[in-house]
């Protein structure tokens, strides 16, 4: 029912312009892998190359074990939901549903009988003989999943299905979505930008910039420990220093800074990048007195409330913007406007990161 | 109405409307209108014009019957009016004609809408457009000569060796089903074409990647998308074929006859034009009668079509 995936240093160019830059990627059977970049990374790309809508222009594409090239679409063990999910109108649900199974040759009763069993899968009940123009968004959407789960893939593809929801059932559709995946068992391939959507879902993520995979782990990896600043960007708010890094031992390195030198953690194979200190504003501690290390006097500027959180912006005294967030459980003190504070973080909660992995 | 005068002040919304009412009324109507009645007199003498012989019957209307003549059909003899004859090929000539516009028009607008480049699309279209330049004389005689037995068609197919002997084009209804196709394949290809490029690629990728085939999706996505287009194209090659009376006229043969030639003779030979007019009304209510029954076996509605 589903298989891996592997992509050899897969490229694809249009043109002169390259799409996709040696993507490497082992998606393991029954995982739920997102690709997570902003438009234009070549995640879309990626995504018609594994369908088979491209033909990648070096490398090789293998599912389960074999390799793709030269097969089309229809000949993939694949099944793609489409952004607008691109439901057949003049279909009645069931018909819908039934496509690839009756341009397999199945026949009607069989066909009417799995479009009902799937409807009850994506708790659709009834919407059988229904057009789909009848249909609410969220309904239309769980048609397309059952429109795809019918020929039984062994691999799903995903364009932001999501994307044209409101947030309430945008929310509600991911756990629908990663509960029909663990019942099914069936790989998962998830396309989005929105970084709530791939860290809610995934199982791991891969993000992408510019045609190259910057940085693939599990969505706490990739939020906690990120490889760049491109995807720490990416992926949350950053308080961000420019300096130079000095004495690094164990993991940690001082950062000479215009505030100092601060202390945050490096990777080994980053050190003779230029680097640039990232800490999130979650992170970000603000204390009426001066604490022991990366400490920081600034004065608040603007408070923002959020209702789960508060967002403090705080100016450093030669004008540098520093964001802290306090969570709104009463525990903390909301500072007024124009009070002067300390910020300051925990060493091991700041990362020096290089720049993104970008073709020069 | 209100909008109107509003919009351009009394003089030139009661001018615009007068206008379009003289050319309603004066053009289309009246004319329409005293053919019709005529339709329903005798053809008389002047002196005798309002005389006793002079009333309304369905007389003109049942020359049709007229003049019988013996047919085979795969060896059934059976006899039939004449002018039935040639109303029965008119109508299935003009069937013919517009099957071979859908034919050639269908693949043609999926490929300007879904394949060929969008740049070079402008291209593609004057090179469709140029020929409709001419006037439809000339490219009837210019296809009269490409025919023709000793022709260039001919001598072409000689040179790359398709056929052994020069075939005569302009036998029977080959020459006029040839020259009809040719003048009204873009009344098919524009309503197939802006029908398609409103259907989305994704549906077309989606099939595909659900695994149909190139004809099934052709069969149960593109073709139903584009039926109310299809439907258009074919009302309009159909009722301008056979109405058509200058392609059958010079590239008809002598086997061949147009129910318009029939009208044609009652009008400028037979100088009969009540029942020209009553023959005219016969072709134009048959064939909206068919077209009507076409569009419902078909289970195309009219306003789909307007779309």
């Amino acid at each position: 029912m589903s298989a891996k995936i592997d992509l050899d240093n897969v490229s694809c160019d249009f043109g002169s312009f390259r799409a996709v830059d040696n993507a490497n990627v082992s998606i393991e059977p029954g995982e739920f892998f997102s690709f997570l970049g902003p438009s234009g990374c070549g995640k879309t790309t990626i995504l018609r190359m594994i369908s088979g809508f491209i033909n990648p222009t070096e490398g090789a594409i293998r599912i389960g074990g074999k390799d793709m090239r030269g097969q089309r679409p229809n000949q993939r063990p694949t099944a793609l939901i489409f952004q607008n999910l691109a439901l057949f109108p003049l279909m009645p649900i069931w018909e819908n549903i039934s496509f690839g199974l009756e341009v397999r040759g199945v026949d009607k009763v069989t066909r009417r009988k799995k479009a009902e069993e799937l409807l009850e899968l994506v708790d659709l009940k009834g919407a059988a003989d229904k057009m789909v123009s009848q249909l609410s968004g969220g309904q239309k959407q769980r048609v397309a999943i059952a429109r795809a789960l019918a020929v039984e893939p062994s691999v799903m593809l995903l364009d932001e299905p999501l994307s044209a929801l409101d947030l309430k059932l945008r929310q509600h559709m991911r756990a629908e979505l990663r509960a029909i995946q663990k019942r099914t068992g069936v790989t998962f391939i998830y396309i989005t930008h929105d970084q709530g959507e791939a860290l809610a879902m995934s199982d791991r993520v891969g993000v992408m910039s510019q045609g190259r995979i910057q940085q693939i782990a599990n969505p706490r990896d990739i939020y906690n420990a990120p490889i760049n600043g491109f995807v720490a960007g990416f992926v949350g708010e950053n308080n961000i220093f420019d300096g130079k890094a000095a004495a690094i031992s164990g993991g940690m390195a001082g950062f000479e800074t215009a505030y100092g030198t601060l202390r945050a953690r490096i990777n080994d194979d980053a050190k003779d990048k230029a680097l640039r200190l990232y800490v999130r504003p979650e992170h970000t501690l603000l204390s009426a007195t001066k604490a022991a290390e990366n400490s920081i006097p600034v004065t608040v500027s603007e408070v923002s409330f959020e209702g789960a959180f508060i967002s403090v912006l705080c100016h450093s005294d030669d004008g540098k913007l520093i964001v802290a967030e306090l969570r709104n459980d009463g525990s903390a003190t909301v500072p007024d406007i124009g009070t002067k504070l300390h910020a300051s973080f925990d060493a091991a909660r700041a990362a020096l990161l290089p720049d993104a992995n970008v073709r020069g | 109405m209100n909008d109107l005068i509003r919009r351009y002040g009394v003089t030139i919304t009661a001018l615009m409307c007068l206008l379009v009412a003289f050319w309603l009324v004066m053009l289309v109507v009246v004319p329409n209108i005293t053919l019709f009645e005529q339709s329903f007199r005798p053809y008389l003498p002047v002196v005798e014009v309002g005389g006793p012989k002079d009333f309304y019957s369905f007389g003109n209307y049942a020359k049709v019957f007229d003049g019988s003549i013996e047919r085979t059909f795969f060896g059934y003899a059976y006899t039939i009016p004449v002018h039935v004859m040639t109303f029965g090929l008119t109508i299935w000539y003009s069937i013919v004609v517009t099957v071979a516009c859908f034919l050639l028009a269908y693949p043609l607008a999926f490929f300007m809408a879904k394949i060929a480049n969008p740049k070079s699309l402008p291209t593609l279209l004057l090179l469709l457009f140029i020929p409709l330049w001419v006037s439809e004389v000339l490219r009837a005689f210019a296809w009269w000569i490409i025919l023709a037995f000793k022709g260039p068609l001919n001598a072409l197919l000689l040179a790359i060796g398709a056929i052994e002997a020069p075939v005569r084009w302009i036998v029977d209804y080959d020459g006029v089903v040839i020259g009809l196709t040719y003048t009204y394949v873009l009344f098919m290809l524009f309503p197939i074409y802006n029908a398609i490029s409103s259907l989305d690629t994704n549906q077309i990728e989606a099939a595909d990647d659900l695994g149909a085939s190139w004809w099934r999706i052709h069969m149960r996505i593109v073709l139903p998308h584009a039926k109310p287009g299809i439907a258009s194209g074919c009302v309009m090659v159909f009722m301008l074929s056979a109405g058509s009376l200058l392609v059958p006229s010079i590239l008809g043969s002598t086997t061949s006859q147009w129910f318009t030639q029939t009208i044609d003779q009652w009008f400028k030979d037979a100088l009969d034009w009540n029942t020209a007019s009553a023959y005219a009304f016969i072709l134009l209510l048959l064939c909206t009668v068919f077209v009507s029954i076409a569009l419902k076996v078909f289970k195309v509605k009219l306003s789909d079509i307007a779309k």
